[in-house]
């Protein structure tokens, strides 16, 4: 019968052989199939979404305030840097938070409370948005009698918290015990070891996990409603109301004016954009510093 | 030490201060309606009859649907990307997926109203209805914007944060237990089946709730294509309705004390069932999953 | 070096920061989202003509104004319905409330067959398909009044808006105008539970206007620009005058001509007896409170209630051009002197 060879030399092919080797490449075929077509589905709506927008992406676009209908020009400059803002102290403050909380979760907790505080990470990722901007509306906004950028970053960085605190947890934790006690070995302090040894080491997925929860909470739109409200002016101070891109497209995508309709397409191309390139530059600059 | 624990009891606080929000919040409408709100169908602003059953169906069922489908094709799709991809088109294909989490909700909305409904509306549903047309689920009249439409944009929007997080934790499989399977002679895929897949399993697991979670809160996309009807239907082709779209189309505009006491019980409700959903897996993690767990 | 550049910067960041607010007078508004595109071009036209006023109106929804105007948190609200009773007790201090915008709502409809001269509905025979009476389109009451026209044995699907709105509001509003059983059994809201079994939701009027465009077979409601501005199929509706007729701003208006005496209280326009009136259209309200005493806030409301007037009357040219319908004369004098009561 025909044989095949490998490293140790020949061996006959069985059917059994053929049909595990045909089970292997059906299995690699099929999940390629899985990665071909998740890919595919962005690029599909991507191009989609570029197609629609087109027309409107242009240098004004990106430098001008909105203008309204009938008005040429404008654009979405004031809800680019509103969305820098917001999600930039949203970050700010979701991340240590998160990251901290994960540790915890990872090399402290133990028994009933430390199950608990992982089951309220999960569920909270289920609550929608809209309750959770709500949320920031009654703690930041009505007490103050003012719309914010910073109750808006408030309601974003609550947002994030289940992805950071568990991919941080996930990651910290499959750390190995070797560089654990290693570095305890080198008579390190507990804190020192855990900042500076092993949350580096678990760098790679908890930026996984940052990366993905920016680039969910940068095209959500409910909680902006009561909180950063939205603002035609160009605004820079986050204890004002501030225009922010995902709000934008949603107010021109609804809207029954073709001209904006277009915006609202450019503005979620942008969107997309950004997003693609922190996700480039993050993982650049990480790439210099591990391996996977 | 103190920022540790400072931060999670900080985390703690949060959501123990949501959920007594919320509860705050419906206590009118809990009041008045009590258990029934969770056993009747009626949805009515003007009369003030509040009742929340096919909005629990439609949000369990929707997300249901998306996590089937996109734990599938995300947990597979993140195997083949860490294992057998070509290093060249690996990183590029991951880039791609990652990016889906980027599109803005109501982007996911239009595009599943104009793109996908017709096109399952025109050749998807009709094909599933002659070939399977037997069980209750495909039958009946096919309405593009259907809870099966839903289940799929759903399905699509969390597809990146299976496929991501499956991705590190599939690289984080201890490389000797890959070398020893291939020692032993297992062919490359049933490597990934039977060592590689279930050493990485309670990441996946974990990963595949936190985009269930995703799945059950989403609002804006869900709104544009289940088709906003308060019934409830055995076949996944008729318009259905969710707990958080209701909240989406509604909220805004409810002025009556009672009206948005209703909304927030329906904020609630999400909670509770996230709650449900969450405890359930956690028991299915610890009777089949744990003898699996080989840490 | 570097010290000095991190001064720079910061200092360049500040004044970045602080410099908007030097400006003078920022006004916040919110409310109803379907007269957004003509305030936003109406508060634009009022700042190049007032450099130090700029306007700051989001559309979060009518019921979102009054919840903000109610907290104070936003200096005006704009609603498709004025506040009813309860909404006015909840207010902290008593407000005026005068009519600023004027819409219409149009049919749409996705029919296979290209059907000469648009359908025609019957007043009676829109609400029996929103009643779930009329199932199928080539029944008997839609064949009579379409003689000639060939209606598809295709099941109706009716679409309706799934997010409570002005629009839901002033389309229910009609039909319980035109009948007693819709009055009874479903009621006028700004979101109803809709009898038909065959019903649709959809968010929003591209919602709408998407469903209808991808069911055949599908009847929907759409305001007036929106159906203009994306070229949809319009259906004629018979007024209770007995006349067919398109939705337009000439309808529309004729029906505002038909109530003079407007006010929050009596402002229905459905279903008028005017000749050429169309019958589903309504107005959208702007309210600030009645008086301001505190010296902080009178420079402010002394702003608001500039705008507001002028809004509601020289404003209202440009309404044409964005597909709305302007005030009629005696409305704008309505606005005028409710706007004078406003003590501050």
């Amino acid at each position: 019968m025909a044989s095949t060879e490998l490293p140790f030399g020949r061996r006959p092919l069985t059917a059994h052989l053929r049909w595990r080797y045909g089970w292997s490449a059906a299995g690699v075929i099929g999940s390629g199939f899985c990665a071909g077509l998740s890919a595919s589905l962005l690029l599909l709506i991507l191009g989609y979404v570029a197609v629609q927008g087109i027309a409107a992406l242009n240098p004004a676009f990106l430098t001008q305030v909105p203008r309204p209908v009938g008005f040429p020009g404008g654009g979405v400059a004031n809800g680019i840097a509103g969305t820098f803002i917001v999600v930039g102290i949203a970050v700010a403050l979701a991340t240590p938070v998160g990251v901290f909380t994960g540790i915890y979760l990872a090399l402290f907790g133990r028994g009933k409370f430390a199950d608990t505080v992982r089951f309220l990470a999960d569920v909270l990722s289920g609550i929608p948005s809209i309750a959770i901007g709500l949320f920031a509306y009654t703690l930041f906004v009505q007490p103050l009698h003012h719309f914010s950028a910073l109750s808006a970053s408030l309601a974003f960085a609550i947002l994030m918290l289940p992805l950071i605190i568990r991919t941080a947890e996930e990651s910290i934790a499959r750390v190995p015990t070797r560089v654990r006690e290693g570095a305890l070995a080198l008579g390190i302090s507990t804190y020192s070891s855990t900042i500076h040894i092993i949350v580096p080491a678990a760098r790679a997925g908890i930026i996984t996990g940052l990366l993905l929860a920016v680039a969910r909470v940068t095209g959500e739109t409910a909680p902006l409603l009561f909180t950063a409200f939205g603002s035609p002016l160009w605004e820079l101070n986050p204890a004002n109301p501030m225009a922010v891109l995902a709000l934008q497209v949603f107010n021109y995508a609804i809207s029954p004016y073709e001209e904006w309709h277009r915006q609202a397409w450019a503005g979620a191309f942008l969107l997309i954009v950004a997003v693609l390139i922190l996700n480039v530059s993050a993982r650049l600059v990480l790439r210099n510093r591990f391996e996977t | 030490m103190a920022g540790v624990y400072g931060a999670t009891g900080l985390f703690v606080a949060i959501v123990a201060g949501l959920f007594v929000e919320l509860y705050a919040g419906s206590s009118t409408s809990i009041h008045a309606f009590g258990l029934t709100f969770l056993a009747s169908s009626r949805w009515n602003p003007v009369t003030g009859q509040f009742g929340a059953l096919p909005m629990i169906y439609g949000t369990v069922v929707s997300s249901a649907i998306a996590i089937v489908l996109a734990g599938f094709v995300g947990v597979f799709g993140a195997a083949y990307l860490v294992e057998f991809a070509p290093r060249v088109i690996a990183a590029p294909l991951a880039f791609l997926i990652e990016l889906l989490a980027a599109v803005p909700s109501v982007i996911f909305g239009l595009w599943g109203l104009f793109v996908l409904a017709p096109i399952l509306r025109v050749h998807v549903d009709p094909f599933l209805q002659a070939k399977f047309g037997f069980l209750p689920i495909f039958q009946g009249y096919i309405f593009g914007n259907s809870l099966f439409t839903a289940g799929i944009v759903l399905a699509i929007m969390i597809v990146p944060t299976v496929s991501a997080i499956t991705r590190d934790v599939i690289a984080a499989v201890a490389r000797e237990h890959r070398e020893a399977s291939m020692a032993l002679g297992a062919t490359r895929w049933e490597t990934m089946a039977k060592v590689i897949l279930p050493g990485a399993t309670t990441g996946i697991f974990g990963a595949c709730v936190l985009a269930l979670g995703r799945a059950l809160g989403e609002t804006i996309a869900t709104t544009m294509v289940i088709g906003n009807k308060p019934a409830i239907a055995a076949s996944l082709f008729q318009p259905s309705y969710t707990l958080a779209s209701v909240i989406a189309n509604e909220f805004t505009e409810a002025t009556s004390d009672l009206y948005v006491s209703a909304l927030i019980e329906l904020g609630l409700l999400l909670f509770v069932v996230s709650l449900a959903v969450n405890g359930f897996a956690r028991v299915l993690t610890w009777t089949v999953l744990r003898p699996a767990r080989a840490r | 070096m570097k010290r000095v550049n991190v001064i720079g910067a910061a200092l360049v960041l500040f004044a970045l920061v602080i410099a908007p607010a030097l400006a003078a007078t920022k006004l916040t508004g919110a409310g109803s989202s379907f007269v957004f595109p003509y305030f936003n071009t109406a508060f634009y036209t009022y700042n190049s003509a007032h450099k130090d006023v700029t306007v700051n109106y989001q559309p979060i929804g009518s019921g979102g104004g009054i919840q903000q105007f109610t907290q104070r948190i936003v200096d005006f609200g704009a609603s498709d319905v004025p506040m009813n009773a309860d909404e006015i007790k909840r207010l902290p201090a008593p407000a005026v409330q005068i009519p600023i915008a004027l819409g219409g709502v149009a049919v749409t409809y996705n029919l296979p067959n290209f059907i000469k001269g648009g359908l025609k509905l019957t007043r009676e025979t829109l609400v029996d398909i929103y009643l779930g009476k009329v199932t199928k389109w080539n029944d008997g009451r839609l064949t009579k009044i379409n003689p000639g026209a060939e209606l598809p044995d295709l099941p109706i699907v009716v679409v309706h808006r799934s997010d409570a709105s002005g629009t839901s509001y002033i389309f229910t509003d009609f039909l319980s105008h035109v009948s007693a059983e819709w009055k009874s059994k479903v009621g006028t809201g700004k979101a109803v539970e809709w009898p038909a079994p065959s019903a649709v939701g959809g968010k929003g009027n591209d919602g709408v206007a998407g469903a209808v465009r991808q069911t055949p077979g599908s009847i929907g409601y759409v305001e007036l620009a929106y159906v203009h501005e994306n070229h949809m199929t319009q259906a004629q509706l018979q007024n209770a005058a007995g006349r067919y007729a398109f939705c337009t701003g000439r309808g529309v208006a004729a029906a505002a001509a038909t109530k003079p005496n407007l006010s929050p209280t009596d402002f229905s326009i459905v279903d008028t007896k005017g000749e050429t009136a169309w019958p589903i259209a309504g107005y959208t309200w702007a309210f600030m409170y009645r008086e301001y005493q505190k010296p902080e806030e009178k420079a402010r409301a002394r702003v608001v209630h500039d705008v507001l007037e002028w809004t509601a009357t020289a404003g209202q040219q440009i309404a044409g051009t964005l597909d709305y319908v302007p005030l009629p004369d005696n409305v704008q004098e309505v606005a005028k002197k409710t706007l004078a009561e406003v003590r501050i």
